[in-house]
């Protein structure tokens, strides 16, 4: 069953088509992942399913309803959860505030803050302390806490490696299948091709605003994503590189 | 032992700035907005009650008890109506929205109230006092002020960390857009932070009427003890704002003894040289 259907999607990031008239599908149930290098418009295509960015046109699907207009905040209770680029915790707050800022809206679903606890036990016994204070991976892990709590059924995940030990990365990825079991779609924004390939059941390789490239981590050559990741002027089998 | 006693009023005269900066320091700390208006809505809610009493003869506690909110329910509006349309506009426009009210605010009252200094009237209450010990005497209305004032920070303080909507308050102070990302609408979130700065700012405004006389124009002298109590006390803090308050009060009411030509005067160089020597506040921090 299809969760999200993006059509002819394009979003302006100030003058730049940062998103260019793409379409693609995420299924209820599996991971997939964008990758693409700088600049390809993956963080865009991100704000823009969380409304923070209005797309200039195309529209976005979502459970069966229209949510291209609809505000960022009330995403929330439709079921979308974002983990913006940079983790933007609220540094003023403690851990667990921080997680229970999530859970504003109330969604019911099986995500509670004895369950994220449960994810990663060291939120419980370091519950009080500031956020600002946590080290890198420690705080993407409240920022993915966090979303949790909003129980989503869709959870976009914006470069959860960026600034992050490889190490601390893969123990972070390790949570997800526990995520996905829970009942959660995940969309995952990544520039670590490897470890994107690692853990999704599908990848798009975005270049300019359009994905170039799309498949099973399995059926896709190093090749073909090379050329795709970089828009090297090549035709990778199967799929039609752009221009 | 006249200085102990200017001190035990210093102390209470600073829970009454500390109210009156509370919204001051909220509505930036959420906002970013700069109320230059505050004062003068200190000033309003002095008016209303005046008419209200002297319209229908209530008692002042219950002109109180309908004032405050009322107040914060015009503040819900205000921020939804006036100040949300000029915060897309960037924080000049904010500026120059609360500094056209501020004067609009002082023109109505002007128009209604005349120009003529008035007092509301506290009864036996506003003037009658105890002795603590031989030289120091505590005045109901000072007391009674104070014990307000602490009740109303306090209660914001638990709002602030204890419920969800408080947590998002806080949470839209440090980052409004993530804040949008958790559920949250800012205009709600903003409305209810300008309905408590509302509520607080009247409560101030009627202890300000039955202890001093006031009059349309005094808003903008008034709003200066907000900006600092708000200063000195360290910007976006709950209990900087009280401390910054206390250290006003205490400055003013030890130099009134002295001299009280100097009241005034010492405040303002207090604050001056904490903007000098120590412009994040005495407490520094962010923690409300």
């Amino acid at each position: 069953m299809t969760l999200l259907s993006i059509r002819d999607l394009t979003v302006h990031h100030g003058q730049l088509r940062a998103v260019d008239a793409l379409s693609l599908e995420v299924r209820q149930g599996e991971v997939l992942a964008i990758i693409g290098a700088n600049g390809a418009g993956k963080s865009t295509l991100l704000r823009a399913l969380a409304g923070l960015i209005l797309p200039t046109s195309g529209t976005i699907g979502f459970a069966g309803r229209d949510i291209t207009r609809l505000p960022a905040h009330r995403r929330v209770s439709a079921g979308i959860a974002l983990v913006p680029e940079g983790r933007r915790l609220f540094r003023s707050l403690t851990v667990e505030e921080n997680l229970l800022a999530g859970g504003y809206r109330r969604r019911p679903g099986p995500w509670t803050l004895g369950a994220v606890q449960a994810l990663f036990p060291w939120m419980a016994e370091r519950r009080g302390q500031n956020a600002a204070q946590l080290s890198g991976g420690e705080q993407q892990a409240v920022a993915i806490g966090r979303a949790l709590l909003a129980n989503p059924d869709l959870l976009l995940i914006d470069e959860l490696s960026l600034g992050l030990a490889p190490v601390i990365v893969r123990r972070i990825y390790e949570a997800l299948p526990e995520i996905v079991g829970a009942g959660t779609t995940a969309l995952i924004v990544e520039q670590d091709v490897s470890q994107a390939m690692r853990v999704a059941d599908r990848v798009h390789c975005l270049l300019e605003g359009r994905s170039v490239l799309h498949g099973r981590p399995g059926d896709l050559t190093a090749e073909q994503v090379e050329h795709a990741y970089f828009g090297l002027d090549a035709r990778p089998a199967g799929q039609e590189g752009h221009d | 032992m006249g200085w102990l006693n200017a001190v035990v009023q210093g102390i209470l005269l600073g829970g009454l700035y500390a109210l009156f900066a509370t919204g001051l320091s909220l509505m930036f700390g959420v906002m970013r907005i700069v109320n230059l208006a505050h004062g003068d809505l200190a000033v309003v809610a002095s008016f209303l009650a005046l008419a209200l009493v002297g319209g229908t003869g209530l008692p002042l506690w219950v002109v109180l008890v309908v004032t405050v909110p009322l107040f914060a329910l015009l503040g819900y509006l205000t921020q939804r109506v006036l100040l949300q349309r000029s915060l897309a506009a960037g924080p000049l426009a904010t500026l120059l929205v609360t500094f056209g009210l501020s004067i609009v605010l002082q023109n109505v009252l002007l128009e209604i109230f005349s120009a003529d200094t008035r007092t509301l009237d506290g009864g036996a209450f506003a003037t009658g006092s105890f002795e603590l010990s031989g030289a120091i005497s505590v005045g109901y209305l000072s007391l009674t002020t104070f014990v307000l004032a602490g009740a109303v920070l306090i209660g914001i303080q638990l709002f602030l960390s204890r419920t969800g909507l408080g947590r998002m308050l806080r949470a839209s102070s440090d980052d409004a857009e993530t804040a949008r990302l958790m559920g949250a609408d800012s205009r709600h979130v903003y409305g209810i932070a300008t309905a408590i700065a509302f509520a607080t700012v009247a409560l101030a405004g009627l202890m300000f009427a039955i202890r001093s006389s006031f009059d349309p124009s005094i808003g903008p002298s008034r709003l200066i003890f907000a900006f600092e109590a708000v200063v000195i006390g360290g910007l976006g803090s709950l209990w900087g704002t009280l401390l910054g308050g206390m250290v006003l009060g205490i400055t003013q009411s030890l130099s009134a003894q002295a001299d009280p030509a100097l009241t005034l005067l010492a405040g303002h160089l207090v604050f001056l040289a904490v903007l000098a020597f120590r412009p994040q506040g005495l407490l520094a921090g962010r923690t409300a």
